[in-house]
């Protein structure tokens, strides 16, 4: 899941008799699943909360470019590199629907840049881990990709229109992401006893960090049943995180592969796996800047948007001089 | 030197030229000025390593040795690299990038132009497919060496460098050997010495419109070709097939 923990800067979830006439119509449009277009009224609470939720996952594509493009060059075989190349820059893409998404809540994507640059926006956790072996760039396919899509199909049909529509654009190169990413593992589980311990570490390594994706459970969270009363998250960190469980832990057992949780067991009864405890303590680090990579990818963002300054100066001032002499035969 | 061993060396000529660009233009994949750029910088990328794998599989059959794409590109250390050395030099700013990108798409749009009509009909083909593309990254390297010429003062300075420490690398690319003369005899490539007046003329026309001088004629560095390169081609190669030597024998 690209957005963790968003706030609604809500403190209670209001009743219909304490909304004004304006957020009654507004909750009632919703509750009728019409999407919210830019240019109706929308109440400044949804508004701020879907610019940082949006602006969460956009900066999520972005600095999650580099975990995988530190692999680009290295990557096996010119297929597996073109396949890489694409995906990396498939969320860049990404990156930019969601910015253009967020810039139609009036807000642009030079300001959203900043905010990340400056670290006062977030984006996901687990784009703060090592890529270290080929097997990780498997292991993201399948796993971080594959938690990413468990959020952002449901999304497709979230309340605000120009959101929904990314995500459904969104979700087609996902899927085709997470199938890459499968592939790349069962190549390495069928594969040498060295490429099959690498498969094995790599996943060790992502299981857990993949399952803090969702974020600590929201039951009990406010601001997640605001989000929910708005349509713009559809289920519980909890319910998508069991999903997930459900899902992966059959392919695990398909790649020969062993999830790394001695609590992992199949409970008939509920008609899902039960799992171990996630290591809170260790994703609210993260979070709070402490993981492995958070300074070397702000880092490396922020001297790429510097050292590119000059280059888009460039352009606007050779488009400003185009348009000036266009101007200047016309007249 | 005999027909067929002339032409796998063209080939690799052909397929190491994309290859090595392919290579450093994915460097700046999550590194570009603008996310705009991180598109089409790696669209281009991926349209080089498409012709690569087109350029050396053929390469791999005109040997006859078994040896296919994959293997010619991961398993040859530098001495048998065939790229010219401009397309090995690194990125630098993005001035530099864009420089060596320009010189670069104006020569090949024009190599691949002549090759469509090559009596090698597989050669033919994959110029056609190959010549579409180029079109498109010639267009988009000369727009920006028009925008970053004719931008700011410091773009402009930064691109008037950039096309100065480039120049010496270019002259290669017009220079004939056996294997190109090989090539001329056997009606399937061009003398690489009647590309260059076009080629001059188009970067006389954009250096004069970019408000850039074009640096005059001179000393050409010369190797690629038959496999004498700068030191950066090691390093390239070390990244590039660090799993296939690490791990030999596995598949991916």
């Amino acid at each position: 899941m690209y957005a963790q923990m968003v706030k609604t800067g809500v403190d209670h979830i209001q009743s219909k008799e304490e909304m004004s006439p304006e957020e009654r119509a507004f909750q009632d449009r919703v509750d009728q699943d019409i999407k919210i277009e830019p240019k109706e009224w929308m109440p400044e609470a949804y508004r701020k909360t879907l610019i940082r939720q949006i602006s969460q996952h956009a900066h999520s594509e972005i600095i999650g470019m580099q975990p995988e493009g530190n692999w680009i060059t290295r990557a096996p075989t010119l297929e597996r590199k073109a396949i890489l190349l694409a995906k990396v820059q498939d969320e860049a893409g990404h990156g930019l629907y969601l910015y253009c998404a967020a810039e139609t809540l009036g807000v642009s994507r030079d300001e959203l840049m900043e905010q990340l640059n400056s670290g006062k926006a977030k984006y996901s956790s687990i784009f703060n881990y090592p890529t270290l072996t080929w097997a990780d760039i498997g292991a993201i396919g399948w796993l971080v990709d594959g938690a990413a899509i468990m959020n952002q199909v449901p999304l497709q049909r979230c309340s605000y229109g120009p959101y929904s529509r990314a995500m459904i654009r969104i979700c087609k190169e996902e899927s085709f992401h997470q199938r890459q990413g499968y592939d790349a593992m069962t190549k390495l589980a069928r594969g040498t006893p060295e490429q099959k311990q690498m498969a094995q570490d790599a996943l060790n390594r992502w299981w857990w960090p993949s399952l803090m994706m969702f974020g600590p459970s929201d039951a009990e969270s406010v601001h997640s049943a605001q989000s929910m009363r708005w349509k713009i998250k559809i289920n519980s960190n909890d319910e998508l995180r069991q999903k997930f469980v459900d899902q992966t832990v059959p392919q695990a057992e398909y790649l020969g592969l062993t999830v790394p949780d001695p609590a992992l067991k199949w409970n008939a009864e509920r008609g899902h796996y039960d799992f171990g405890e996630v290591d809170w303590n260790e994703f609210y680090q993260v979070v709070a800047g402490n993981g492995p990579c958070n300074r070397d990818r702000l880092r490396t963002r922020v001297k790429a948007y510097e050292e590119g300054r000059w280059v888009r100066d460039a352009a606007d001032a050779y488009a400003a001089k185009k348009a000036a002499r266009a101007k200047a035969k016309a007249a | 030197m005999s027909g067929q061993e002339a032409l796998f060396e063209y080939l690799l000529r052909l397929g190491d030229n994309t290859l090595i660009l392919g290579h450093r233009l994915s460097e700046w994949c999550g590194h570009s000025p603008a996310l705009e750029e991180d598109l089409a910088l790696s669209n281009v990328a991926l349209d080089l390593i498409g012709q690569t794998q087109l350029w050396l599989n053929l390469a791999g059959e005109i040997e006859g040795k078994g040896r296919d794409a994959d293997k010619l590109a991961y398993l040859r250390d530098g001495r048998d690299f065939r790229n010219v050395l401009l397309v090995e030099q690194p990125n630098g700013d993005f001035a530099a990038t864009m420089a060596r990108q320009f010189y670069f798409d104006a020569w090949h749009y024009l190599l691949l132009r002549e090759l469509t009509g090559s009596k090698e009909a597989r050669i033919a083909e994959i110029a056609a497919k190959g010549l579409k593309e180029v079109t498109y990254h010639l267009e988009r390297s000369q727009e920006w060496v028009l925008r970053l010429g004719d931008g700011t003062e410091e773009s402009h300075r930064r691109m008037q460098t950039a096309i100065d420490d480039l120049w010496m690398y270019t002259g290669e690319m017009f220079e004939s050997d056996a294997v190109d003369e090989a090539m001329v005899r056997d009606g399937i490539g061009p003398d690489p010495s009647s590309l260059h007046e076009p080629w001059l003329g188009l970067m006389r026309s954009t250096a004069e419109e970019a408000t850039l001088t074009l640096p005059q004629p001179g000393w050409a560095q010369r190797g690629g070709k038959r496999g004498i390169h700068s030191e950066h081609l090691g390093y390239i190669l070390a990244d590039l097939q660090f799993l296939q030597r690490a791990y030999p024998n596995a598949t991916w």
